[in-house]
């Protein structure tokens, strides 16, 4: 019989496991030592800043909070990979990828912390990102949108966002890729896979082999890339980024990562998942691969990782300290950002809560 | 017979009828191994395998279609909304197929689902974890829209809406949960729909509210007792269709009504309440009708949201506002 189309998803990886390298076409950026450390460096600050969140939220400075730990190549792999002008629509862990971005640690804690004003990013290019986005999946289509306001207004511009494996199976990735294929625009989808949507496993999430070929059915280009491999993620999004760019459509990059921490803090993967398999993710671990291979380089040793371990932990220490210092907002903030301009009839009602709020002191 | 919480009371119907009915299923986002987030449904996978306790992909649109489909079929599905503020997706499905199903085939096809999602604020969630939506069902013809406020009523309720020929949307108020245990018996007895529970009586004003609402509620009636006022407590329980002949008759005693509920003021279910009094209980009245409410506002982050929860404090002002009009 003859095909009528045939496909296939290539895999992407330079670094393995141990950090010895699998191929030896390395591309441009990650033959340059400085930019491989300065990755390195804030893949090793999202850790600490990790650490720190959930040390906060267990004694009670913080709210549920959603840990990224063990997602810091992947995230900041994608974040380097877009530039400033760009646009990013994340759901809710990619730190790494935000603070490349200019999202303050203070910002990620006000927001866990239950003040809306952690969302209001301050730094550029963040300031023009979306914010975090909690329904599921719901960011593709906005940055859908996005790509589209690009493309009408002939920018040079690329929207990306990022969906976990359980975010794949959304309507709103689908209409997102959808969209994209139909016409064209510049959206670049990373799929984080990290195995698991709370505790539910990636193989009762979809019967696809790969997500990454959910694109394929959408007409985006598609891959899937060793998400703990900081040079596979950057490449993989960077050419998925200048293609789009470039006018030639979108793409959907899979990373296939792995979640070491429980889903949120309000969970416990214990009552789902084997320690083995934890235990197994943890040799994939892709901050130790990178510095194992940067050490091999000579172009990192024990005394640069105190010196930045120590760096990172006091401006943690000093983000925390901003946050902490932090008051709830006055009553009145939740009425002034409802509209434009106060309506009378909801002005009555914040009269109204100022003055019970007065009594109530 | 062991004491049990709200949530328990929830876990301890849905054994019983998966027990008695085995076309009853359960599905949505980890409701499988993980016995639910809020662990709903702890201990239904062990007992009724993974193809009636579901694990489904992550897409509400997914779970509220497959719902109608097994509705059709004549299996008894039980759906969850991880949280209410994920129920948005579902809607298409709840409104456009699982309420209209009956009436569009002239009852050819039926849909007897139940929707299930953890409901409203007070837990220091996170973003869209704590809203109170209620009220963007209670406008949708063909549905119940169901609330229980006690471990009792959450096993009765929950049976009956099981049963029910015709979809239910069971709202379950998380921040009352685990408030208190009390003994309900295992019995199956299921608790009538469409009827409202009078759960103190009183002769000077009347408290009608639903949810996690009913504990400030109560606690105002306490409060306004020790002012010798004397309040009767009135939880909806089934908001639609609605049992209005128990609110009108508590009026004829009290001339008076306070209606309390956390979702926000504009078009909130107590609007139609005070509506009907005013259609229905004008001349009975001494006193204008007064809600408590949350503001028209967004449901704020935890920082915040105990200014949009009504307190105690506001009920009680409420009332004696309501006492002192006449
Ligand atoms: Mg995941």
């Amino acid at each position: 019989m003859p095909i009528a189309a045939k496909f296939e998803i290539e895999y992407l990886q330079y670094l393995d496991a141990d950090g010895k390298l699998v191929r030896e076409d390395l591309p441009e950026f990650a033959r340059d030592t400085k930019t491989m450390v300065e990755l390195y460096k804030l893949m090793a600050s999202t850790r600490v800043f990790d650490t720190k969140s959930i040390a906060l939220q267990r004694t009670g400075k913080l709210g549920t909070y959603a840990s990224c730990l063990g997602h810091e190549a992947t995230h900041v792999g994608i974040g380097s990979a877009m530039k400033p002008e760009d646009v990013f629509a994340p759901s809710y862990r990619e730190y790494g990828a935000q603070l490349y971005r200019g999202v303050r640690p203070r910002d990620v804690y006000m927001y866990w912390g239950g003040d809306e004003r952690g969302n209001d990013y301050q730094n550029e290019p963040a300031k023009h990102d979306f914010a975090w986005s909690v329904p599921i999946g719901t960011q593709c289509l906005h940055a859908a949108g996005s790509a589209l306001a690009f493309k009408i207004r002939n920018e040079k511009r690329v929207a990306v966002c990022t969906i976990g494996d359980g975010g794949s199976s959304k309507s709103d990735f689908y209409g997102a890729i959808n969209v994209a294929g139909a016409r064209d625009l510049p959206l670049v989808a990373a799929i984080v896979n990290n195995g698991w949507a709370i505790s539910v496993p990636r193989r009762i999430q979809s019967g696809a082999k790969t997500l990454a070929q959910k694109g394929i059915a959408a007409g985006l280009a598609c891959i899937q890339v060793d998400g703990n491999d900081i040079i596979a993620v950057r490449k993989a999004m960077s050419d998925a980024i200048e293609r789009a760019r470039r006018g030639e459509g979108g793409s959907v990059v899979e990373c296939v990562t792995y979640r070491l921490g429980d889903h949120t803090t309000a969970d416990d993967a214990r009552r789902y998942r084997g320690k083995e398999e934890v235990e197994d993710a943890w040799k994939k671990d892709p901050l130790k691969r990178l510095r194992n291979w940067l050490e091999a380089q000579k172009a990192w040793d024990q005394k640069q990782e105190d010196a930045w371990q120590a760096q990172c932990s006091e401006w943690m220490d000093n983000e925390v300290n901003a946050y902490l210092e932090t008051h709830a907002q006055p009553v009145t903030a939740m009425f002034d950002y409802t509209f434009a301009e106060l309506p009378a009839d909801l002005a009555r009602q914040r009269d109204e809560a100022i003055a019970l709020d007065k009594g109530a002191h | 017979m062991a004491a049990i919480t709200l949530i328990e009371g929830v876990t301890q119907a849905l054994a019983y009828e998966m027990k008695r009915d085995p076309s009853v299923v359960v599905l949505g986002e980890d409701v499988g191994v993980n016995g639910g987030v809020f662990r709903a449904t702890q201990g239904l996978s062990e007992k009724f395998g993974e193809w009636r306790v579901f694990d489904t992909p992550l897409d509400e649109t997914t779970i509220a279609g497959v719902t109608v489909g097994l509705a059709a079929q004549g299996m008894k599905p039980v759906c969850e909304a991880q949280f209410e503020g994920f129920i948005y997706p579902m809607m298409e499905h709840i409104c456009c197929h699982a309420a209209r199903m009956r009436n569009r085939t002239r009852g050819r096809i039926t849909c007897p689902a139940v929707f299930r999602a953890p409901w409203g604020g007070g837990i220091h969630a996170p973003e869209h974890h704590s809203e109170a939506n209620e009220h963007l069902f209670t406008n949708v013809p063909g549905l119940r829209v169901v609330l229980p406020s006690s471990p009792a009523r959450a096993y009765g309720l929950l049976l009956a809406a099981i049963r029910d020929p015709d979809p239910v949307i069971f709202f379950e108020p998380k921040r009352i949960y685990r408030q208190y245990k009390e003994e309900v018996p295992d019995d199956g007895e299921a608790l009538p729909l469409d009827v409202c529970f009078v759960l103190r009586d009183g002769t000077d004003i009347t408290l009608v509210t639903w949810g996690a609402q009913v504990k400030e509620s109560l606690e105002a009636a306490d409060a306004l007792a020790k002012d010798g006022i004397s309040a009767e407590v009135i939880d909806l329980a089934t908001l639609t269709p609605l049992d209005f002949g128990t609110i009108a008759e508590s009026i004829a005693k009290t001339g008076r009504c306070v209606i309390v509920h956390e979702a926000p003021k504009t078009a909130g279910f107590g609007a139609e309440i005070a509506a009907r009094i005013a259609e229905e209980c004008l001349y009975d009245l001494l006193a204008p009708v007064v809600r408590v409410s949350g503001w028209d506002v967004h449901t704020p982050l935890y920082r915040l949201e105990n200014k949009q929860l009504p307190s105690t404090a506001r009920v009680v002002a409420a009332a004696k506002q309501t006492l002192a009009a006449g």
